[in-house]
């Protein structure tokens, strides 16, 4: 529940935060949570990650969506030498899961006692 | 706390962090910082336009002096209806920055010689050709110019206006893509830009010379062979201004200086020996037919200039209607009003004058430090101009600029440009740096309600000079050869000059009531095609290399037609006859000693002799012909030409045809490296062997088919391959009106057929918005490939309810 909560969490304040802010106030937004929410150092690695990795991919994969994947098809082919929106997606997630996991896990190991 | 797995991760994330924040080179290419741009709520994803996104809003802006309202239609075309005409020039700004800021800004850039700051080192030397050039320095006067008109300052600065509300509202999620993948921030608008975009079109169009290559070929070659190979005069030519139409009587009367054969026409002197230039092929057609020769009885006006094919592309389709004025066309983004287009009374249209007006002269400097020159028996003091070029990743790189009378020496020791040894000073005296007011023509026209408006309109152009038509309701048609153009001696600026003294100075431009102009000529049309305006009655000289061909075909299919109607006339935009094909083909056919062809050869020359000379999708006779007349020209001149500088004139395109239908023993047919004397037969045929090599690979390549070696596509101005359009399938060719070739062709078509309604049609190879993740990016470029056209809706206030309107954006104070 804890677990959830804290990936539930980690989205929503990267989402709001991210509209007013830079991107890697995603980083901030798992360290906050993973601190308060005192679990291990895998676990809130993992929260971070699939918060970010989530919110990322599901807002990618929408937006592109809408757009037909059109823009997806172009950038796939520039960025990563394949046309596949997919690849797209998965890698925006990854890049987004990564920092937010370190993050988080940075947030844990402050807290002196684990629940 | 955990304090050293604690350390690790934090580093590790702000490593992390930092990583993706910075713009690393891979595979030599600068990749965009990953973070922000693969962040779905700052990068590239914002910019993937729903494929329903809604352009309707609401904006207030104080500098508004009343309300407008822009109904875009379907096709994502602005019809902007302003209560006061210099808030159209605000909104125009302002959408012409939210479609296309990035292409705005990197034009002006290029023009202003600031490449560098974006790219790096390698614009350097762009940067540096553009500034010595002394573009900016024309911008300036321009702007001066512009400024001193109230009713231009007012219309430009609202355009700045407007262009600036829409930079001040970006954010970095609604930043346009490219700033997103290069890594960069739009700066403000200014006059200055626009008068720098206005620049950029002298330089593409005004910068028709080729003075250094033609000194070398002059001094390479006997004055005989040079007058064999670069004649003044071609015997096909159909002028702009049908042969035997009575000039003006000459009020100027250029002289040519004391001793020029020697100082001049018959110095020897090679000052060049580098890389060549290349070559650019701005041509357009335009011409407009009167109601007698169509079927509304109505004048008709059509116009496709012929400009490098770019995405985003150079127009943008709008509709401006204001109290004073109510206009449809392409307009530029990066400059206020319309461009090529029609109002409610009138139509015009521009296709390139390119005639010289851009002259060399060599400077003697007293010493390196370029501080004094000699002219008119005296040292005279240069102002230095220095320009400091900012470089991406770099100190900047200082250059200064030596000013004489002429201009600015753009060649001396630290700059070759590739063409010169360095050891030469060359100033360069150039139409575009002089004081004009190009705005105004368009300001003008825009609002041109019969003839006379349009004669008031069009004399303020000075550079680039522009074969400027005219139709309009009252009946009249018009074409006149507008611009400055200086009154030349025969020969003057062909080569480059004695920059010693004031006799080789341009004696003054030719008087604006001997410009050659055609109003209601008998015949019912009047055309250009980029060929020689006059025929050699007109008193002053213009110069020698023109293309001829387009023109006799317009001409010839003008005067055959009796009746045009706007779909007849939309064929003959989309004609792909190939006139040059057409005047040398008997000739080929004719000397092709075929008896010892071998199979392959054979099979190509069939192809040859059954193709129909048009420039098809599928016909591949037209890509045999056009490596055999390669080949050919070859075979003909490479012997002559072996021992030649590197940089140096080759024959224009109509020399060899002309002088070989005038004279099947042409001089240069003899391969000058063989004891026996070859004749016009043995040239093709060697050609057409050699020709059947390179087709067979061709063949084997799979771009035997026209389309596919023509190979048109319209590239990303970025050079970005994804968001290019590439080998499309379309048709027609350099000689054909249909002037397709490579990234270069008909940037803009139109047909205006000025009935009590206009009926108009128009399309351009691009799309309205500029943004590669918008379905509007590249919609018109297939329309466009097929030669299809779409209706150009002049929008009245009472159509707003029009099913076609799809999007309102209103703006108040």
């Amino acid at each position: 529940m804890k677990f959830l909560l804290s990936i539930l969490l980690i989205a929503l304040l990267s989402f709001a935060a991210a509209l007013y802010m830079p991107w890697w106030t995603i980083a901030v937004a798992a360290f906050i949570v993973a601190l308060v929410f005192n679990m291990s150092g895998g676990k809130s690695f993992l929260a971070g990650f699939l918060a970010i990795f989530l919110l990322w991919s599901v807002m990618s994969f929408l937006i592109s969506s809408n757009n037909g994947h059109l823009l997806a098809h172009k950038v796939s082919l520039l960025i990563l030498s394949v046309d596949n929106p997919y690849y797209l997606i998965l890698a925006t997630g990854l890049i987004g899961g990564l920092v937010a996991g370190f993050a988080a896990l940075t947030g844990s190991f402050l807290r002196t006692k684990q629940s | 706390m955990r304090l050293i797995p604690f350390i690790i991760s934090l580093l590790i994330t702000c490593l992390l962090i930092g990583a993706l924040s910075k713009q690393w080179t891979i595979g030599g290419k600068k990749a965009p910082a990953f973070g922000s741009f693969f962040s779905p709520q700052h990068g590239f994803w914002q910019n993937a336009e729903a494929t329903d996104h809604d352009f309707s809003a609401d904006l207030k802006f104080p500098q508004l002096g009343g309300k407008v309202e822009v109904y875009f239609d379907d096709r994502l075309v602005p019809h902007v209806f302003a209560e006061k005409t210099n808030d159209a020039y605000f909104v125009q700004g302002y959408i012409h920055a939210k479609f296309r800021l990035w292409q705005m800004e990197l034009q002006t850039f290029a023009a202003g010689g600031r490449v560098s700051e974006v790219i790096g080192e390698k614009g350097l030397e762009h940067d540096r050709e553009f500034r010595r050039l002394g573009m900016v320095y024309a911008a300036e006067i321009a702007q001066k110019e512009m400024e001193k008109d109230p009713e231009i300052k007012a219309e430009c600065d609202a355009y700045t206006a407007g262009v600036n509300a829409y930079i001040n509202s970006l954010t970095e999620s609604t930043l346009p893509l490219e700033y997103k993948l290069i890594g960069y921030k739009p700066e403000l608008w200014s006059n200055l830009k626009t008068s720098l975009f206005l620049k950029y079109m002298s330089y593409d169009l005004a910068s028709h010379e080729n003075d250094i290559e033609m000194t070398n070929a002059k001094s390479y070659f006997s004055a005989e062979d040079f007058a064999k190979l670069f004649p003044a005069v071609q015997d096909s030519l159909d002028p702009i201004i049908p042969k035997g139409t009575p000039f003006e009587k000459q009020k100027v009367f250029p002289v040519a200086p004391a001793g020029v054969d020697s100082i001049y026409f018959n110095s020897k002197d090679v000052a060049i020996n580098e890389t060549q230039k290349a070559d650019p092929e701005n041509g357009s057609n335009n011409w407009a037919v009167s109601g007698s020769k169509t079927v509304s009885g109505a004048p008709i006006l059509c116009n496709d200039p012929h400009l490098g094919l770019n995405l985003p592309s150079l127009w943008f389709e709008m509709q401006l209607s204001t109290p004073d004025f109510n206009a449809y066309g392409a307009t530029f983004p990066g400059a206020p009003s319309v461009i090529i287009g029609f109002n409610d009374n009138a139509a015009f249209g521009f296709t390139n004058g390119g005639r010289d007006v851009r002259d060399y002269y060599e400077i003697k400097f007293k010493d390196d430090s370029r501080k004094e020159y000699w002219f008119d028996s005296s040292w005279r003091a240069t102002t230095f101009r220095v320009d400091t070029i900012g470089i991406s990743g770099r100190e900047p790189f200082i250059d200064s600029v030596a000013y004489t009378v002429f201009g600015p020496v753009m060649f001396d020791k630290s700059y070759s440009g590739k063409r010169s040894l360095n050891d030469k000073y060359y100033a360069v005296r150039w139409t575009a740096h002089d004081p004009s007011n190009e705005l105004k023509i368009f300001t003008l026209l825009n609002k041109a309600k019969n003839y006379a408006d349009y004669s008031a309109a069009v004399t303020n152009l000075h550079t680039p000079g522009q074969n400027c038509v005219f139709a309009c309701k009252d009946g009249d048609i018009a074409i006149r050869t507008q611009g400055d153009w200086p009154a030349k001696w025969k020969g003057q600026g062909d080569f480059i000059m004695p920059g010693t003294d004031s006799s080789y100075m341009w004696q003054g431009m030719i008087p604006q009531d001997e410009v050659p102009f055609q109003y209601n000529p008998e015949r019912g049309f009047v055309s250009s095609a980029n060929q020689k305006p006059v025929d050699e009655t007109y008193p002053y000289y213009i110069g020698r290399d023109y293309p001829p061909y387009r023109g006799i075909t317009i001409n010839k299919r003008l005067g055959d037609t009796t009746k045009f109607s706007p779909e007849s006339m939309m064929k003959l935009q989309t004609d792909n006859f190939d006139g040059f094909a057409a005047t040398v083909m008997p000739l080929i056919l004719k000397n092709m000693q075929t008896g010892s062809f071998n199979a392959d050869e054979s099979k190509y020359f069939d192809l040859l002799k059954n193709w129909n000379l048009r420039d098809d999708i599928g016909a591949k006779g037209a890509t045999v012909f056009e490596v055999v007349w390669q080949h050919f020209e070859d075979t003909v001149f490479n012997d002559e030409y072996a021992k030649a500088p590197k940089v140096i004139m080759r024959p224009h395109e109509s020399t060899l045809a002309e002088a070989l239908l005038k004279d099947s023993a042409f001089k240069f047919l003899d391969d000058i490296n063989t004891s026996q004397v070859e004749t016009l037969a043995d040239n093709i045929t060697a050609a057409f062997k050699q020709a059947a090599l390179d087709l067979k690979t061709i063949e084997a390549d799979g771009r035997l088919d026209w389309e596919k070696y023509n190979g048109v596509g319209i590239r990303h101005l970025g050079f970005i391959p994804q968001f290019s359009r590439l080998n499309l399938k379309t048709a027609g060719g350099s000689h054909a009106i249909n002037a397709n070739r490579s990234n270069h062709g008909p940037s803009w078509r139109m047909v205006v057929s000025l009935t009590a309604k206009t009926e108009a049609y128009g399309v351009y190879p691009g799309g309205q918005s500029g943004n590669p993740g918008s379905r509007f990016y590249d919609n018109f470029v297939d329309q466009w490939a097929e030669g299809k056209y779409y209706p150009l809706w002049m929008m009245t206030k009472a159509e707003v309810k029009n099913k076609s309107v799809k999007w309102k954006i209103t703006f108040t104070n």
